[in-house]
């Protein structure tokens, strides 16, 4: 379990997030949802412990505070939004700087890469790849760190994205959905922040919407989807709508201009 | 442009070349150690002083001078400058994550210097001055290397980033204010003093002697040998502070031991060899484009490669207009200037001129 309380962040001295609850479930993937400059990436960085809060995080009930980097690594992984690098590493001796548990195992380097799509890459330089390129080789680097969704002795391992899929095209999006989906179902937990409400509504099992630094709601999807909820909390409007089989979907509606 | 590394095992995995390169490097630097010992401007022959010495005959006094108490150490000597300017610039590299970080660009060698003439001219009047003897110029090069690297780091880095315009221009900044600092002390030191000053200042090897080797090989095989336990870290911070942390890396304690470590390999390069620039630079960007940014295989070649470099660099310096000497730093800039340049040039995007 991932939980989180009353978290106060500041971001040069202007408070970010003020008083937000957050929890997420291994087995599940949790998304943080919200307008631009709602406290999403902020609210990740504090739940992997890179931004000061006042408040508690606590990861499998121990304090994140007090956890040892080591440990951490051991059991969780983060992607950036984007990382470049200033050296000309290629595409493979990047992923395998994510073998920091698995040290020496080319082969799950090698099938971390084939599972984002990029097998053939591995000779490439990393600075010659597209923005949603470098993306999904990240992505690989961290699948890497945390190849076995549970630990040999049973704890979870946790999988922390900002925004995965912001650079890619709706195949690899949803290829990248499917990597997530995949972590959670063999016992992983999954957060990221995401952007596309409709990616979300089908992959989530519990969405957190932010807004202004505060929590509306975390819920399942059917509870956080209408109308009313989502277009207070993006200041539009918006028309929810539902399939039978794949649940909510967000349609957008035309404003004018002012 | 093709960019597929091939005869691999693993396609893109250049660690095998690396370790190959190594062992040519080692050959490479052998082969220079031999040229350094064999040439010079007293005619001695090192051949037939082997020769001699393989049929037990004794040497003659003069050659025995000219090859045991010049030419050994300063090959030596040129060995351990050349390795410990080219690690402290790969070092540097990795901390600032910026191939165009160098001890002389950024001001690192000019806090050397600063910390060296403080020795130098007000020597005897320093605390702990007679408790360090001939330790005392390296010591102080050392702290004015570490003081200047832990300026510039606090400018140039803000929230775990460092802008490339703003580490070029801090380190313009710096190395004019402490040659200013250096030019006030010079100012007061006597004629002795100054004659001192002057040789050291033009950067040379010609003053290497037993002595000075057994102050400079402690100071330099330390950080040399330390440096190889960063490698991993530094691979790591290639791909930013909080990434490095989120692997593991203890990133606050990587960043102290990489500035100790430049600071101790440059200031001692510094207080023996003088202004020697550029060979930071030049070394470990040929490494990157033969075998690869990892720091594993970069940091043990790179001191392999600054060590024959400098080597190579010294035998211009004494041939090309013997018996005269060239100062070694005239033609380390000569060659290195320009690679800066290039270096720059292609690197327009990220330094964003």
């Amino acid at each position: 379990m991932l939980i989180a309380r009353d978290i106060c962040a500041d971001y040069n001295r202007k408070a970010v997030l003020r008083e937000v609850c957050f929890g997420a479930r291994p087995g599940q993937i949790t998304s943080i949802v919200g307008p631009s400059g709602a406290g999403k990436s902020t609210l990740l960085k504090v739940l992997t412990g890179d931004h000061a809060f006042a408040g508690t995080v606590r990861l499998d009930g121990r304090d994140i505070a007090a956890f040892p980097l080591r440990d951490l690594a051991r059991i969780r992984a983060v992607l950036p939004q984007s990382t470049p690098l200033a050296f000309p590493f290629t595409v493979i001796e990047v992923v395998r700087l994510g073998l920091v548990n698995h040290p020496g195992q080319d082969h799950i380097a090698r099938r971390a890469l084939a599972q984002v799509g990029l097998a053939g890459f591995e000779g490439r330089y990393y600075q010659e790849l597209s923005g949603g390129e470098q993306q999904r080789a990240q992505l690989a680097r961290v699948l890497c760190q945390v190849w076995e969704p549970v630990g040999a002795d049973g704890t979870p391992h946790w999988l922390f994205m900002d925004e995965p899929v912001s650079s890619l095209d709706i195949a690899h999006q949803l290829q990248v959905m499917a990597l997530a989906r995949q972590f959670a179902d063999r016992g992983g937990g999954v957060v990221m922040v995401m952007h596309d409400l409709n990616l979300t509504a089908m992959s989530a099992d519990s969405v957190a919407l932010l807004r202004a630094g505060r929590l509306i709601v975390q819920a399942c999807p059917e509870d956080v989807y209408r109308d009313d909820i989502l277009g207070e909390a993006y200041g539009c409007r918006l028309e929810v709508g539902k399939t039978p089989v794949r649940g909510a979907f967000v349609l957008p509606q035309m404003v004018t201009v002012p | 442009m093709v960019t597929q590394i091939a005869a691999s095992p693993l396609a893109g995995d250049r660690s095998r070349a690396a370790r190959r390169l190594g062992y040519v490097l080692v050959g490479l630097l052998g082969l220079t150690c031999i040229a350094g010992l064999a040439v010079g401007a007293a005619g001695t022959s090192l051949w037939s002083a082997l020769a001699d010495l393989a049929v037990g005959r004794e040497l003659a006094l003069r050659d025995k001078v000219v090859l045991w108490d010049i030419r050994v150490p300063r090959v030596l000597m040129g060995m351990l400058v050349g390795a410990a300017l080219a690690v402290s610039g790969a070092v540097l590299q990795g901390l600032f994550r910026n191939p165009l970080a160098d001890p002389g660009i950024v001001g690192v060698s000019a806090g050397a210097s600063l910390g060296a003439v403080i020795a130098i001219v007000l020597g005897g009047a320093l605390p702990l001055a007679a408790a360090m003897g001939a330790w005392i110029v390296p010591v102080f090069a050392f702290l004015g290397a570490w003081g200047a690297t832990m300026t510039l780091y606090r400018i140039a880095t803000r929230a775990g980033r460092t802008s490339v315009a703003t580490m070029l221009l801090a380190g313009i900044a710096l190395t004019a204010l402490t040659m200013a600092l250096t030019g006030l002390i010079v100012y007061v030191a006597d004629d002795a003093q100054l004659r001192d000053f002057t040789f050291w200042n033009m950067g040379s090897l010609a003053g290497a002697t037993w002595g000075k080797l057994a102050v400079a090989v402690p100071l330099i095989l330390l950080p040399l040998a330390a440096s190889g336990l960063l490698a991993r870290g530094l691979n790591g911070l290639a791909l930013g502070e909080a990434a490095a942390g989120h692997m593991g890396i203890p990133v606050q304690r990587l960043k102290g031991a990489a500035i100790l470590i430049v600071a101790a390999a440059t200031g001692a390069a510094v207080s023996i060899g003088g202004g020697i620039g550029f060979v930071g630079i030049v070394v470990p960007h040929l490494l990157r484009l033969a075998t690869g940014p990892d720091h594993r295989f970069l940091l043990p070649n790179a001191a392999l490669l600054g060590a024959a470099m400098l080597l190579l660099a010294d035998l211009v310096s004494r041939t090309i207009i013997a018996p005269a000497e060239l100062p070694i730093g005239i033609i380390t800039a000569i060659i290195g200037g320009p690679f800066f340049l290039f270096i720059l040039l292609r690197q327009r995007g990220i330094v964003d001129l």
